[in-house]
Formats: C-alpha cells, sequence, structure tokens
C-alpha cells in the first residue's frame, strides 16, 4: 500500500517535471527551442526519407556531375545520382548512429560508474586504470583499429562507438556516485538498514539522472560527427550506402574541383544537424544544471544598470 | 607535494602496462594479417609457396604463440627498442623522427589558437550572460563544435583554388629551412584545428566565469571600487582558469584524432599519415610503437596538467 502510493507521487512528479522542462525550454531558450525544432525535422527527414526524396537513393541518371539545377537542387554526382537524394537518405545513418550509440555509451557508463563508484576499494582502483588507459590513446585511432577489427558496417559502427563513448563517459557518473556515497541521506539510509537495492532505486538513481542526460545530450552530436569523420578517412559504413562523411570522401574529393557541391551539400546538412542538436543539448544542460540557473547574478544587475545611464 | 608525483608517478606503471596490453591485443587481433597482405603482394611477382610464407612469419617473428610475441615486445622496449617496421624494414623511430615535428607543430599551433578564440568569447559571452552579444557568441563556439573539421578544411582547399586559383602546398616546408614559408603552410589547417577544438573551451569558460563572478569575493571586489578590467582579470578569470586548464590536458587525445584527419586532407607527412598507413597496411610494430607513444605521452601530459593546479590555485593541496 505505502509503495504504491511512493510510486504515484514520483511519477506523478517526473511527470510534472518534464512538462516544466518543457515549460522552460520554450520561455528562456529561444535558440534552444529553434535547436530542438531543427532536431526534429531532421529526424522526420530520416524517417520518411523514402516519400521525401525525390529520386532513389542509389538511382543512376544520365545528367552526370551535373551543377544543381531544379531538376536537381543540390545536383548530381559523378555517376549521375541525385545528391539531394542522397542527402536526404544520409540523415538516417546520422540519427540512427547518433541516438543507438549514446543509448549503448550511457548505459554502458551508467554500470561502469555505479559499480566502479560504489563498490570502490580494490575493484574501483583496477577498473580506472583500465579507465585511465583507455584514455590515453587518441580516440579516433583506437576507433579506427576497431573497425579494421570487427569490419565496416552500420552495426559495427554503432555498437564500437557506443563501447568507446561508454568507458570515457563512465568518469563523470563515477564521480556523481562517488559524492553521492558520501551525502547525508545516504548515509542514513546505510545506518537505518536499507538494502543496497533500495539504495540505488531510491538515492543514487534519482541523482545521476540529471548528468546521465547532460551525457547524452553532449555524446549524440559527438557520435555523428566521429561516424562521418570515421566514413570520411574510409573506416566507417562503406559504400555505396549513403553518408554524409562517406559522401565527402572517395569520389566527392576526386570530383571537387569539378563539381564543388559534391562536397559542399553533405557536409552541410551534417553541421545543421550537429548544430540544431548542440543548441538543443545546451540549452538543456541549462535548465537540468541548477548552478546555471536563473541569470540573476549579481554581475547581471550591475550591466542593466549600465545600459540603463 | 613530492609524495604526490611518487605516488601519481607508481599509478602510471599499471596504467602504461593497461595500454600495452590493450594496444598489443587489439592490434593483433585485426583480422587479414600482414603475412596475407605480404603473400598476396608478392604474389603477383610469381608462385608463393607455404615455405616461403613460413619463412616470413619466422623473419617477422609471428610463428610463436602471441604471449612469447609480447613478452618479446616489452622486452624490446624495456631495452628502448621500438622495433623495425615491417614493410620498410628500417627502425620505426627512424619514420617517427621524421614525421613527429610535423604533427607537433600542427597540434600546438592549434592548440594556441584554440584558446586564443576560446577564452575571450568564453568571458564576453559570461559577462554578458543572456543578451544579444552573448547568445552570438555562443554560436559561434557551437559553430566551431559543429561544422566537422574534415568539411571546413575541403571546403578551404575547394574554394580558393576555384575562385582564385589558389593551391595550398603539397610538399612539406620544413620550419629550419624556411620559417615563413612553414608558418604559412600550417597556419590554415591549425586554425582550422584549432576551431573545432575552441567550442568545447569557449563554453566551459563561460560556464566557469559564471560562477565566479557571483562569488562574494568578486562583490567585495566590485564593492572596494575596482575598475571592470581589474574585476574580471585579476579576481575572475584567475579562478575561473583552473578547470579550464583540466579540459586542455583531456582535448590533447582529440587534438591527435584531428591531427590525423587534417594530415591525411592537406597531405602534411606527420605521424597522422604515418598511423593510417600503418593500419592499412596491417604494420603491427609501427601502430604499436606510434600507440605506445602517444599513451606514455598523455599520461605525463595529465601529470603535469593536475601540478599545474597547484601552481594556479594555491588553496589545492596534494596529498
Amino acid at each position: 500500500m505505502v509503495d504504491t502510493v511512493v510510486d504515484k507521487s514520483s511519477a506523478r512528479k517526473r511527470d510534472t517535471k518534464l512538462v516544466e522542462v518543457m515549460k522552460r525550454m520554450l520561455k528562456e531558450q529561444p535558440v534552444g527551442t529553434i535547436g530542438a525544432f531543427i532536431t526534429l525535422i531532421m529526424i522526420l527527414i530520416a524517417i520518411f526519407a523514402n516519400f521525401i526524396s525525390p529520386y532513389g537513393v542509389n538511382q543512376m541518371t544520365d545528367s552526370i556531375l551535373a551543377p544543381p539545377s531544379l531538376k536537381f537542387l543540390m545536383g548530381t554526382d559523378n555517376l549521375g545520382r541525385d545528391i539531394l537524394s542522397r542527402v536526404i537518405y544520409g540523415a538516417r545513418v546520422s540519427v540512427v548512429v547518433g541516438l543507438l550509440a549514446t543509448l549503448i555509451g550511457v548505459i554502458i557508463s551508467t554500470i561502469i560508474g555505479v559499480l566502479s563508484g560504489y563498490i570502490s576499494g580494490t575493484f574501483d582502483l583496477i577498473v580506472q586504470r583500465f579507465v585511465d588507459a583507455f584514455m590515453c590513446l587518441p580516440n579516433l585511432v583506437i576507433l579506427m583499429i576497431l573497425v579494421s577489427l570487427v569490419g565496416p558496417g552500420l552495426w559495427q559502427i554503432i555498437v564500437i562507438l557506443g563501447v568507446t563513448f561508454g568507458i570515457s563517459g563512465s568518469r563523470m557518473i563515477r564521480g556523481v556516485v562517488l559524492s553521492m556515497k558520501e551525502s547525508m541521506y545516504v548515509q542514513a539510509g546505510i545506518a537505518t538498514g536499507d538494502s543496497t537495492a533500495t539504495i540505488f532505486i531510491r538515492h543514487i538513481m534519482p541523482n545521476i539522472l540529471a548528468p546521465i542526460i547532460i551525457i547524452f545530450s553532449m555524446t549524440v552530436p559527438a557520435a555523428i560527427l566521429v561516424e562521418a569523420a570515421l566514413s570520411f578517412l574510409g573506416f566507417g559504413i562503406p559504400p555505396p550506402t549513403p553518408t554524409w562523411g562517406g559522401m565527402l570522401s572517395g569520389d566527392a574529393r576526386t570530383y571537387m574541383f569539378q563539381a564543388p557541391w559534391m562536397a559542399f551539400w553533405p557536409g552541410f546538412a551534417l553541421s545543421v544537424l550537429v548544430y540544431a542538436v548542440n543548441m538543443f543539448g545546451d540549452a538543456l544542460r541549462d535548465i537540468l544544471d541548477p548552478r546555471l540557473r536563473g541569470g540573476v547574478g549579481r554581475y547581471g544587475l550591475k550591466v542593466k544598470k549600465k545600459k540603463a545611464v | 607535494m613530492s609524495s604526490y608525483i611518487i605516488r601519481r608517478l607508481l599509478l602510471m606503471i599499471p596504467t602504461v602496462f593497461f595500454v600495452t596490453l590493450m594496444v598489443f591485443t587489439t592490434i593483433r587481433l585485426v583480422p587479414g594479417s600482414v603475412i596475407d597482405i605480404m603473400v598476396a603482394n608478392y604474389g603477383t611477382f610469381g608462385t608463393v609457396t607455404e615455405t616461403d610464407k613460413q619463412a616470413i612469419e619466422h623473419a617477422l617473428g609471428m610463428d610463436v604463440p602471441i604471449v612469447v610475441q609480447y613478452g618479446r615486445w616489452i622486452n624490446r622496449i624495456a631495452h628502448g627498442d621500438l622495433g623495425t617496421a615491417l614493410w620498410k624494414q628500417t627502425p620505426v623511430i627512424e619514420s617517427i623522427e621524421a614525421r613527429w615535428s610535423v604533427t607537433f607543430e600542427l597540434g600546438l599551433l592549434a592548440l594556441i589558437i584554440a584558446q586564443l578564440i576560446s577564452i575571450p568569447i568564453g568571458i564576453y559571452s559570461a559577462l554578458r550572460q543572456n543578451t544579444w552579444g552573448d547568445y552570438l557568441a555562443r554560436s559561434f563556439s557551437i559553430l566551431c563544435i559543429a561544422v566537422p573539421s574534415f568539411w571546413m578544411a575541403t571546403l578551404v582547399i575547394v574554394y580558393p583554388s576555384i575562385w582564385w586559383g589558389y593551391m595550398p602546398s603539397l610538399t612539406l616546408i620544413r620550419f629550419g629551412i624556411n620559417p615563413l614559408g612553414n608558418l604559412k603552410m600550417f597556419i590554415i589547417p591549425a586554425i582550422i584545428l584549432g576551431m573545432s577544438m575552441s567550442g568545447g573551451t569557449a563554453r566551459l569558460t563561460r560556464t566557469m566565469m559564471l560562477e565566479v563572478m557571483r562569488q562574494d569575493y568578486i562583490r567585495t571586489a566590485w564593492q572596494k571600487g575596482l575598475r571592470e578590467r581589474t574585476v574580471v582579470i585579476r579576481h575572475a578569470l584567475k579562478n575561473a582558469l583552473i578547470p579550464i586548464i583540466t579540459i586542455i590536458g583531456y582535448q590533447v587525445p582529440v587534438l591527435i584524432g584531428g591531427t590525423v584527419i587534417i594530415e591525411s586532407i592537406f597531405s602534411l607527412p606527420g605521424m597522422g599519415l604515418l598511423t593510417i598507413n600503418a593500419i592499412n597496411t596491417r604494420d603491427y610494430i609501427t601502430l604499436e610503437a606510434v600507440l605506445l607513444l602517444y599513451a606514455i605521452a598523455l599520461v605525463f601530459i595529465n601529470l603535469v596538467t593536475d601540478l599545474t593546479y597547484g601552481f594556479v590555485d594555491p588553496r589545492i593541496h596534494y596529498n
């Protein structure tokens, strides 16, 4: 009976919190709202790619290296494929990689971070040396080696990105868990004989939710960019699958002086998506991070006074 | 202080050990061993028998179990020998000696440019929080994160060449021979790399400045009637800089990844191109050497970063 009451109240609380975050986003963060809007449009483009794109992904037309025109809004490539259609389909890869790799990453970060922070002792020491070692290796190079290990492909990239982002993200979660463990309410919980599971669910989980969302919002754009960089270097998703990074490498580099539109539009789409996600993530972070709340710092008052004079 | 350094140095040993283990096993697990590629290459000149294959394997020291290979590798490294490149059959250290300065110069310039862009932007953004100037500055720093360096580099190569017929130099100009030509060659790649790294620091600078500007000692400084510049630079920036130093330390691995991309676009013959070639030709020995050197360098950079805190912030005690 008591349990159900607690569940209900916490569920209602979370619901209102979500609504509250959305309201504050609309009211206080106009730029973040625009970012969220563009991100949403990009996701819709990715979902409905086959309805929107004017041509097929790998459909070859007679116009080879045609400059942008009404018929081909972004021009065509060296095989006569419509670049607009390929850019539209490319959104799929970026959105899927961004979301799934981040999801895997966040799950791994949470598992490693919580275990390492909560168990501590020798286990923590060993795990942290492993994480240290991992963070001492240049990320991109390790990813390139891992790709040649498992072979290029969409799912391989998602898993590899998820694991690498997961390991480096675990530090932040561990830090939060460590400080949480020292807090009065966890100590009180331990003193009153709460089980480990109870402490996790009641005290630790609600507190690492905000850092998890922050890590999520930072990792999505990073994962999208790294996938594009890997595909650009030829260690990502192999052609003919249209990926924004891949469309900028290979043939695009051969023909870029003849057909600069081949080297322009995929990168433009990539920049717009990453920009939008970052804007949204930044705004979300401003709302969730209580240290940055408001903007009623003393300095803010002073600036306003100055302006009035 | 000295006991702290000693402890940190001791902690480096397991870290570097894990690095060697991770590097070695991951690289050796990569399918399509160098032997197969070599046999495939020689096969075009004539047939390769099984005994030839075994002879190559033996000559390269790959006919023994992987544990023994690891032991030999560690033993070699302990004696200061990084090994012989599998294809060129020259000591790896020679290729690294010929190339490290390119990557070092590119990376250092990029790091300096990144701070020159990001710290002023971050400060401005914090001082004018929630004004149009702040929005503009933040948008610019997010733009730096969002625009991928490989796209910016491509555009910088393509459009000037179409519009003005300008082409960047493709042969390396050494600093010792022609310092000005060398800087001219490195400055554009370094700006691109620096911009891509400036976004994170600019954000952090803004956050830290906002936090510091709300402290009591800043209010005291204002009440003493100090000038804005004194309050911002002497009182606020000094305190806000501490976490910024950490992030510079953590940026180095990202920077190394960036040099790989930039070097391959501008064909700068540095460590990045060496790394890509080593991965593509499955040159285990070179790859292991490069990664090990990077890891050791990063471990030291992290230690130096942590020690710098003490100089910037006397409140921090090492224990």
